[in-house]
């Protein structure tokens, strides 16, 4: 069963292979320059004192590059579940060919068992390699970053556990519905919430979290509303910037007193009466501290330190350690997920039609 | 009279709409088994409960006294061509003997190939570039070379044109001479099964309506035909009671 699987499989891992060579072809040739220039600047500046503006103008190195090998680590495993899982099933059952492969004298549950095995470590290598890859090449970028939670997708081993359930994922949704292009469409959707149901609502929460308190900081706590991209005009409240936590992932920023309550509009405006009022037109667009003219600047400045007696910023972050448990956890649950869905598949395959 | 294939009270339902229901035949053994019926009569849903792509949702059917599609076993023991005889048209029809080597235990390469060049096939072929005629003798040799003990043919030969159905039924007369195997063919058209078969079944909703040897068939019913002989008991379920008189007037054509 394995030659058979390889030979219907043989194009698609030929054009992974050109695929993968291409882009190792890139990152060998841009790769060692980069470890040079890391070397000749921002390791030479080091043992000097002052290195952020070296580490700012090293940045600005190949960042088009490393954004755009981002996005493939990310892609691929996509790919895989929507271009090799979903029409893996779902092609033999419309072209008829099921027919001729589940009458040999292989039991339908070894025929599938080692397309998903072989085909599924297909996808789980090609992911891999390109992940191992990136991460090698991108290693100076990131530790001149500092902020390796914001890569954590398309570094390391997660790569690995995306390209396994995005795999195993079409097939399932090709062994159910019997026809390629709606398993593809179906495919794509429902990995992409996955992914995104988990990164929003799961990881955060997948390890405790670490606290830390600061003190608000009267000069550089800014006011507004605190809506969001998604819900604009919020309640009007203070806006402490976000502490700058190395390699950390911060998951949330509140204004806390010691009891743990939370700052309100209300008691906010109860405090520091009149403030905003001499500030920017309510209702601007929200997000970051806006500029505010100079009369209300010292108010505000009053506002934070009263404010500030009983109140303090509490931040909420994944710390720096606590990256590579979390490659972990998050690469078993996908791969955990990814057997799920093959024991189903079997199943399924066995009482088909 | 020992059975290939029993079948009791056989029935299987897609949703709300029966493909075949209460079926209840046996197919005797060293035969060539001719399966007729007018459309929607259940002789393909028969025969792929009987190679186990289909699974039964009522009664039960046993094939060379064992389950369909148990085991690797039982598959090996049992060679199908399907409807439209499908092949991978990627595939070259070297690679469709590859595996068939791979895939089956007791494979005869050598005859397999041998058999292709008698074809005059092109190994090199891609199977989607063969035509109706040599897809069908492609699935044919796959289906024998496997040295199934029965062979089952879904309507093989129902998409071709007439000279490559009279090549496809000559060559299932030789392979069946040479191997002695157990033939069971469906098909709507009699002539095609007044050629190779030596046993004759008619089923019409899901319900055998004849059965029985096709010489001793004849032979009780002088001088009526085959065609007649089928027609004629197509025409006994869905139709009026033959007049008594002439011949009966068929009242379902295939």
């Amino acid at each position: 069963m394995i030659p058979l699987t390889w030979r219907q499989f043989r194009t698609s891992a030929l054009v992974a292979a050109v695929v993968l060579i291409a882009v190792g072809g890139v990152l060998i040739a841009t790769g060692p320059h980069l470890a040079h220039l890391y070397r000749a600047t921002v390791g030479a500046c080091v043992a000097g004192g002052d290195c952020s503006a070296t580490q700012a103008a090293f940045l600005r190195h190949d960042s088009t590059l490393r954004v755009w090998l981002g996005v493939i680590v990310v892609v691929v495993p996509g790919i895989s579940g929507v271009f090799w899982g979903a029409p893996l099933v779902a092609g033999e059952m419309e072209a008829g060919t099921f027919s001729l492969a589940w009458t040999q004298s292989v039991t339908r549950t070894r025929w599938m068992a080692t397309k998903l095995a072989v085909i599924g470590a297909a996808s789980v290598a090609a992911a891999g390699l390109l992940s191992l890859m990136v991460t090698w090449w991108a290693r100076s970028l990131d530790r001149v970053q500092m902020n390796q939670f914001a890569t954590f997708d398309e570094r390391s081993i997660v790569p690995l556990g995306y390209a396994a359930f995005a795999f195993v994922l079409g097939v399932t949704a090709g062994v159910v519905l019997r026809r390629s292009l709606p398993a593809m469409a179906v495919t794509f959707v429902a990995f992409v919430a996955t992914r995104l149901a988990f990164l929003k609502l799961l990881r955060p929460h997948l390890l405790a979290p670490s606290t830390m308190s600061i003190a608000l900081d009267p000069v550089a706590t800014g006011f507004g509303s605190s809506g969001s991209l998604f819900s604009r005009g919020g309640p009007d409240t203070l806006q402490p910037p976000t502490p700058n936590i190395p390699n950390a992932w911060i998951t949330a920023t509140r204004i806390v007193d010691r009891g743990g309550h939370v700052l309100t509009s209300q008691i906010l405006t109860s405090t520091c009466p009149g403030l905003g009022d001499g500030g920017p037109p309510a209702g601007g667009a929200g997000g970051g501290p806006q500029p505010v003219p100079a009369a209300a600047q010292q108010q505000l400045r009053d506002c934070v330190t009263t404010v500030g007696r009983t109140f303090h910023q509490a931040v909420t972050y994944q710390p720096a350690s606590h990256y590579w448990p979390l490659q972990w956890y998050e690469l078993a649950l996908f791969v955990g997920a990814a057997l799920v869905l093959s024991g189903f598949c079997l199943w399924w395959v066995r009482r088909l039609t | 009279m020992t059975a290939v294939i029993e079948a009791h009270d056989l029935g299987k339902r897609y949703g709300r709409r029966r493909a075949l229901s209460e079926c209840t035949l046996t197919i005797p053994a060293g035969h060539v088994v001719g399966l007729v019926g007018p459309n929607g009569a259940g002789k393909t849903t028969l025969l792929q409960l009987a190679v186990g792509l289909v699974r039964p949702t009522a009664g039960r059917i046993e094939v060379m006294g064992g389950r369909p599609a148990a085991g690797p076993e039982q598959l090996g023991r049992i060679g199908f061509v399907a409807q439209d005889t499908p092949t991978y048209s990627s595939l070259s029809v070297a690679d469709h003997l590859r595996l068939g080597g791979w895939l089956n235990s007791r494979w005869d390469g050598g005859w397999a190939e041998r058999r292709i060049d008698r074809l005059g096939l092109d190994r090199r072929q891609r199977a989607g570039k063969l035509s109706g005629g040599q897809k069908a003798q492609l699935a044919l040799t796959l289906a024998i070379a496997k040295r199934p003990e029965l062979l089952v043919l879904d309507e093989p030969v129902a998409s071709l044109d007439p000279l490559a159905r009279r090549e496809f039924l000559d060559g299932l007369v030789d392979v069946v001479g040479e191997f002695g195997l157990t033939v069971v063919l469906s098909s709507h058209l009699v002539a095609d099964v007044e050629r190779v078969c030596s046993y004759l079944i008619v089923l019409v909703a899901s319900r055998v309506q004849l059965a029985g040897p096709i010489d001793e068939l004849l032979a009780s019913h002088r001088p009526a035909g085959l065609e007649d002989l089928v027609l004629a008991s197509m025409g006994r379920v869905s139709g009026p009671p033959p007049p008594p008189g002439p011949a009966p007037a068929p009242e379902v054509r295939s």
